[in-house]
């Protein structure tokens, strides 16, 4: 079967600095894969890599065995990539409603429509209910999304993410700045909107990284030192070493 | 299931305004039936698709345009043009829906001009809208066939060619056939705003990364808002060259896209209906304003200050903002402190207008110790005690205005506290 996502050599150079020195990374359809590592690994570079916010140094990018690298973001969205960031990104002086029904636009056909009134797209509409009772933002329906908690926007963030039904799904820190409870939440949320989607996270809470992962990659210094399952990652010396500090 | 999704009491409201807007252009040269009311009307008939046009980039998609004029001015042109051409015997088209040419013009300089500045948004696409303002502006006197030279191009409206049996000879035939384009202008930019375009030019406008991680390409989003705001923006030139009958360079330049950028700033961008009232208000001023004073321009450079520093949602968010208020039955509370503005802010406004106006009486007037008449007073502007007491005015009129203003401040914090306070009863 063809891997959902692959990365060969990978590399990125901001001027003489390399900050990602030679990625490979494949991940299996329906993959949970997290990336941990330092601050300043190269962790969100590599994510900026994979969704096409920054041209790759060289290397290649592959969604489904197609060459992603090189398109413009919102062709890779197209291809069925989606991403989250780890600063809140969203439509802020839209309505919770209205952000989901924008992530839907394009993946279901409506394109850059001038001719249908989005109010009267039954099916639009009641799509972006359904993800608004999946996410549990029912009473925030109509608030714009500047006025939503930290939490329910970190929510919305993640609901906008997998909208449009793209199948392998990029998250960075989603739970960062939670507070426990509103952690477990997150967690749960991620687990049942990700079911069947391949889903790459970078992710700083431990606790996080070995409820939900597969496998576990470990980057440091722009290279992954080790790519496993999570209890061969916790046994490993060279990781314990270089991070977790155990 | 919440009610704004099946939206049946939206559209009987929507409909309510739009039915009301109707009767207001029927009925108003009834009530200001004089032939310069009818015509400046039709004027504001005519700025208000080209505001509306102008809100469709600046309120909608977030895109400051400085050449917005271009669109109109060409519009107009063209649209001149093809009377000219009917005038001629040279084709045959009904009066009626000349102006779609000109919002066809509009719309193909949109797609030209548009293909190159909607690349870059921000500071960018701001610098090339001049740039290609200053172009247009400039190529008026190089291709004087289709810009007329000095003296500009004319044509006559009556063509005998029309659907109905009007000649538009009148100017009440043309204020209506101007209502007309009016309105089904602006119905037509504001189910716009409901599309999926109009939702990701504001989609683009909040945040253009999300945007593209939503399936978006922010050019073509931009671009396809720009040139339907040129086909608008057309129409209004074409509206414009039918009232007027005459189009000189000016209409395509720099002065002319300020002017769109100051009613919209004005009226408001963040409310559909505030470039309405902008273009409502500054075509009336500009009427008015420049038949009583020298410094009618400088009156607009204050007010648009004094906008931008202290009301930069426009008068529209101005009115919106009292919305909640107003539904929580709290408004009748800034009654008080609002009628107690007025008096300080009318004392400001006499002793900044005395200068002003004795201020061009000196510099410009043939003698300037002959008095000028103001407020049905004669003001001698080389008497000091003249001064003195404008002087005097103004600083007295702001100091209250400034205690005023806190007490404005006060009345709003307490007005936010009792809506904080109902909403955590229910």
């Amino acid at each position: 079967m063809t891997d959902a996502l692959t990365l060969s050599q990978v590399k990125k150079r901001f001027g003489p600095a390399e900050i990602i020195r030679g990625v490979d990374l494949a991940l299996a359809p329906g993959e949970r894969h997290a990336i941990i590592g330092p601050n300043g690994a190269g962790k969100s570079t590599l994510f900026n890599l994979i969704s096409g916010r920054y041209p790759l140094s060289s290397g290649q990018v592959q969604l489904h065995g197609r060459r992603i690298s090189g398109l413009a973001p919102h062709q890779i969205n197209r291809r069925g990539l989606s991403r989250s960031f780890q600063i809140t990104n969203l439509f802020q002086r839209m309505t919770v409603f209205e952000n989901l029904r924008c992530a839907l636009l394009w993946a279901r056909g409506y394109g850059y429509s001038f001719w249908h009134l989005v109010g009267r797209q039954s099916a639009l509409n009641e799509e972006a209910e359904q993800h608004l009772e999946k996410l549990g933002l029912q009473k925030r329906r109509d608030v714009p999304a500047s006025l939503l908690t930290y939490a329910e926007q970190r929510t919305l963030e993640i609901g906008t993410t997998i909208a449009g039904g793209a199948n392998v799904i990029l998250l960075d820190e989603p739970t960062a700045g939670m507070s426990l409870s509103e952690r477990d939440h997150a967690i749960e949320l991620i687990r049942n909107v990700t079911v069947d989607k391949t889903l790459l996270i970078v992710e700083h809470d431990m606790g996080v990284v070995f409820d939900l992962a597969d496998r576990i990659s470990v980057l440091v210094y722009g290279q992954i030192i080790a790519s496993d399952e999570p209890d061969q990652i916790r046994g490993n010396a060279e990781v314990q070493n270089a991070y977790l500090g155990t | 299931m919440s009610t704004s999704n099946f939206p049946g009491g939206a559209i009987v409201r929507h409909a309510a305004v739009w039915i009301a807007a109707i009767v207001v252009i029927i009925v108003m040269p009834y009530v200001f039936t004089s032939s310069s009311s009818v015509s400046m009307m039709s004027q504001m008939g005519v700025f208000i698709v080209f505001a509306l046009s102008y809100n469709m980039l600046l309120g909608e998609a977030g895109m400051l345009s400085f050449g917005h004029a271009v669109y109109f001015g060409l519009g107009g042109f063209l649209t001149l043009h093809a009377i000219r051409a009917v005038n001629d015997d040279v084709w045959s088209f009904p009066l009626e829906l000349m102006p779609l040419v000109g919002g066809l013009g509009g719309l193909a300089f949109g797609v030209i001009f548009g293909s190159v500045s909607t690349r870059r948004a921000g500071v960018t696409f701001a610098m090339i809208t001049l740039g290609i303002g200053a172009m247009v502006e400039a190529s008026a006197n190089m291709f004087t066939n289709f810009f007329g030279g000095e003296s500009g191009v004319s044509g006559n409206r009556v063509t005998e060619v029309t659907l109905l049996p009007f000649s538009y000879g009148p100017q009440i035939e043309v204020y209506y056939l101007i209502g007309a384009w009016t309105i089904v202008a602006a119905l037509l930019m504001f189910l716009l705003t409901k599309t999926p375009l109009g939702r990701m030019a504001n989609a683009v406008r909040d945040n253009p990364e999300r945007a593209q991680f939503v399936g978006y390409s922010t050019t073509i989003a931009r671009f396809i808002q720009f040139a339907l705001s040129g086909f608008f923006a057309g129409i209004a030139g074409g509206l414009f060259a039918i009232l007027f009958e005459i189009m000189t360079a000016p209409n395509v330049g720099l002065i002319q896209s300020g002017a769109v950028l100051l009613m919209t700033f004005i009226g408001g961008l963040g409310v559909f209906f505030g470039p309405i009232i902008g273009a409502v208000l500054v075509t009336y001023m500009q009427i008015a304003l420049s038949g009583f004073s020298e410094g009618w321009i400088l009156y607009f450079g204050l007010l648009f200050v004094l906008m931008v520093m202290y009301v930069p949602n426009g008068i529209a968010g101005v009115i919106v903002s009292h919305f909640a208020p107003w539904q929580a039955g709290l408004a009748h509370r800034f009654a008080v402190p609002y009628l107690l503005a007025i008096v300080p802010a009318l004392l400001a406004l006499a002793g900044l207008v005395t200068m002003i106006e004795m201020g061009y009486h000196l510099s410009l007037a043939y003698d300037p110790s002959r008095p000028i008449e103001l407020f049905g007073m004669e003001i001698t502007a080389t008497s000091v005690a003249a001064w003195v007491v404008a002087v005097a005015l103004f600083a007295a009129g702001l100091v209250a205005l400034r205690w005023v203003a806190g007490r404005i401040r006060q009345r709003w914090g307490e007005v936010n506290q009792a809506m904080d306070a109902q909403r955590a009863k229910q």
